[in-house]
């Protein structure tokens, strides 16, 4: 129906494929995203520390020629899987405060305008809605945590010997997993917040209460009673246990096990799906 | 004519609670009303037939479809308008209409000149690049038809979609659902507690009570039947005209006071009987045909 006609008209053009239009809520989403001037900020900080880490990997294979200009040592620092373990771990930081800006307003403006029948009045499932809101932040926090990593990888591979990589070929395997596992972890929580707190910034900051919060009920649960039952409360500690368990560094774990850490992230990891999907629904059934 | 929806023992259990109860009917018309008291279960069918509710018992099938197992091939051709407010408020109309068209299966150029098309042809032409959060209501509601016919759907789906609007947009919104319906390319359900707007636009009526069918009616039909039933007012001796009606195959009946109701025979017309009045010098000062307005069914349904 031509602009000018004002008359109805059928549709009788092509149909795009179903699995094609999984992209389509991730396409929306992330125009909105950067027109918030923080947040374009944030992500751009989030380049600099995997910029600075190429650096520093290049200049420690190429050490010669620094000392052109200054008296350095033969390599400035070891690099393992501790290095690679802060670069995780420091972009794990900010991958969380980038979430905690961007996942609220992900599910909340849907709910608070009731667009969810708008949605699923279309061929597309209540899991399909929640999968495209998470590839928002699951694409976001790729591009600054596994992908530099395992480029930074792939850098430090090329510029030292066979050694270097029969000793730690794993830790590809350690970057990809272990930002994968908290990009999972992460994104249930900020939508499951941003589902059932209407308000963006409140959801913002109930993200940073139950990873902070989380963390000191822990502590002071395990000062009182002096057991380390405190723990299972800490995702922090939890997931950091899983890490230091995959990029193979050794420290004080405590009585809690890594089985036991592995099952406390995949329990809240549950009870957020499960609140996630208790709130997207067309309509809600009053009981 | 094919079927356009089956409901076949329809029964929908929320909360412990049986919303709808065991319907069944087939529905044939290019628009269908559904009425009925508020929570007689309009809204839950229409839930229900979109797959938001799972059935208890029974099934019903649209197009052939079963709501129970081939839920994503009705939703492809359905277009929804629901009751409350729905929208994506901080994206514009022509955003928020081409976003819900790409949903629907439109690749993105397609669903950008629909989401235009469809913002003309609702009157929101002037305002498509405002944000649809700042809209009127009535704006917002011919939003919410714009994103339910973007993507040419067989089956539009309208709940209440007069409601909050003014009397001018309210004609505006009923003339563009008998333009659709006249395309002859969309079937249309009008779920509404208006009465007469269902009569000005649709061509069978349901009507439930209590989660029950308590009625099912083509209103072509009735008008159709209406016009064979008259209502007379004669003014002075009636010489044998009711004889003579009676002769020629009516149906009639003396009410006294010049009042007769009559039910003409088959190859009988109204010139027949001002004919015969004429004849017998006898003044018909009023005839009409019988108005069963859908009122008197829907208050004869209520009462049953």
């Amino acid at each position: 129906m031509a602009v000018y006609k004002r008359s109805y008209k059928s549709y009788a053009g092509s149909i795009t494929a179903e699995w094609s239009r999984f992209w389509i809520i991730p396409r929306f989403a992330w125009h909105g995203l950067f027109k918030q001037r923080l947040l374009t900020i944030l992500y751009v900080v989030c380049f600099f520390y995997p910029l600075g880490a190429a650096l520093v990997i290049y200049f420690n294979s190429n050490m010669s020629f620094l000392r052109q200009y200054i008296p350095v040592p033969d390599r400035l620092i070891d690099i393992g899987n501790t290095f690679f373990f802060t670069f995780i771990s420091v972009q794990s930081v900010l991958g969380f405060i980038l979430t905690a800006l961007i996942g609220p307003g992900l599910i909340s403006p849907d709910l608070t305008n009731n667009a969810l029948p708008l949605y699923f009045c279309r061929p597309l499932s209540r899991t399909g809605y929640v999968a495209g809101k998470m590839t928002v932040i699951a694409a976001l926090l790729s591009l600054i945590t596994w992908i530099p990593g395992l480029l930074l990888f792939t850098l430090q591979a090329s510029l030292s010997d066979s050694k270097w990589w029969d000793a730690n070929a794993y830790l590809a395997w350690s970057i990809f997993l272990s930002s994968v596992l908290w990009i999972l972890v992460i994104s249930v929580l900020a939508l499951a917040l941003s589902a059932w707190v209407k308000w963006k910034v409140v959801a913002g900051g109930l993200m940073l209460v139950v990873l902070f919060i989380g963390s000191a009920l822990g502590e002071m649960v395990r000062q009182i009673a002096r057991s380390d039952f405190g723990r299972y409360l800490d995702l922090a500690y939890n997931m950091s246990r899983i890490w230091g368990s995959l990029f193979r560094i050794t420290e004080d774990t405590g009585s809690i096990s890594l089985e036991e850490s592995i099952a406390v992230v995949l329990a809240f990891s549950a009870f957020c799906i499960y609140l996630l999907m208790k709130k997207v629904r067309a309509f809600e059934v009053v009981r | 004519m094919n079927s356009v929806i089956e409901l076949d023992q329809l029964s929908v259990r929320l909360g412990n609670r049986d919303i709808l109860n065991g319907l069944t009917g087939t529905l044939k018309a290019r628009t269908i009303g559904l009425l009925g008291p508020n929570g007689a279960g309009k809204s839950t069918l229409i839930n229900t037939l979109l797959g938001f509710y799972p059935p208890h018992k029974g099934t019903a099938r649209i197009f052939g479809y079963d709501i129970r197992q081939q839920r994503n091939a009705i939703r492809s051709l359905a277009g929804y308008m629901p009751e409350n407010d729905c929208f994506i408020g901080n994206m514009s109309a022509v955003t928020f209409v081409r976003y819900m068209a790409e949903l629907s299966g439109l690749p993105p150029e397609q669903a950008l000149e629909r989401a235009h098309e469809a913002l003309f042809y609702v009157g929101l032409g002037e305002a498509r690049y405002r944000k649809v959060g700042t809209y009127s209501l009535g704006m917002k509601q011919m939003a919410k038809l714009a994103q339910a016919v973007v993507h040419g759907p067989k089956l539009v789906i309208l709940d209440e979609p007069t409601n909050g609007l003014d009397p001018p947009a309210r004609l505006r919104m009923l003339k563009l659902i008998q333009e659709m319906k006249a395309s002859g390319t969309m079937h249309i359900i009008l779920c509404s507690h208006l009465l007469r707007d269902v009569e000005e636009t649709c061509e069978e009526v349901v009507i439930l009570k209590q989660g029950r069918v308590v009625h099912i009616s083509n209103l072509e039909e009735e008008r159709r039947l209406n016009k064979r039933f008259l209502e007379l007012e004669a003014y002075g001796t009636q010489n044998g005209f009711l004889d003579a009606a009676r002769a020629i195959g009516c149906e009639c009946a003396d009410l006294g006071n010049g009042r007769i109701k009559m039910v003409l025979g088959d190859g009988v017309d109204v010139r027949n009987i001002y004919q015969l009045a004429s004849e017998r010098n006898l003044q018909l000062r009023r005839l009409s045909n019988r108005r069963d307005s859908l009122e008197d069914i829907f208050l004869r349904a209520m009462e049953n």
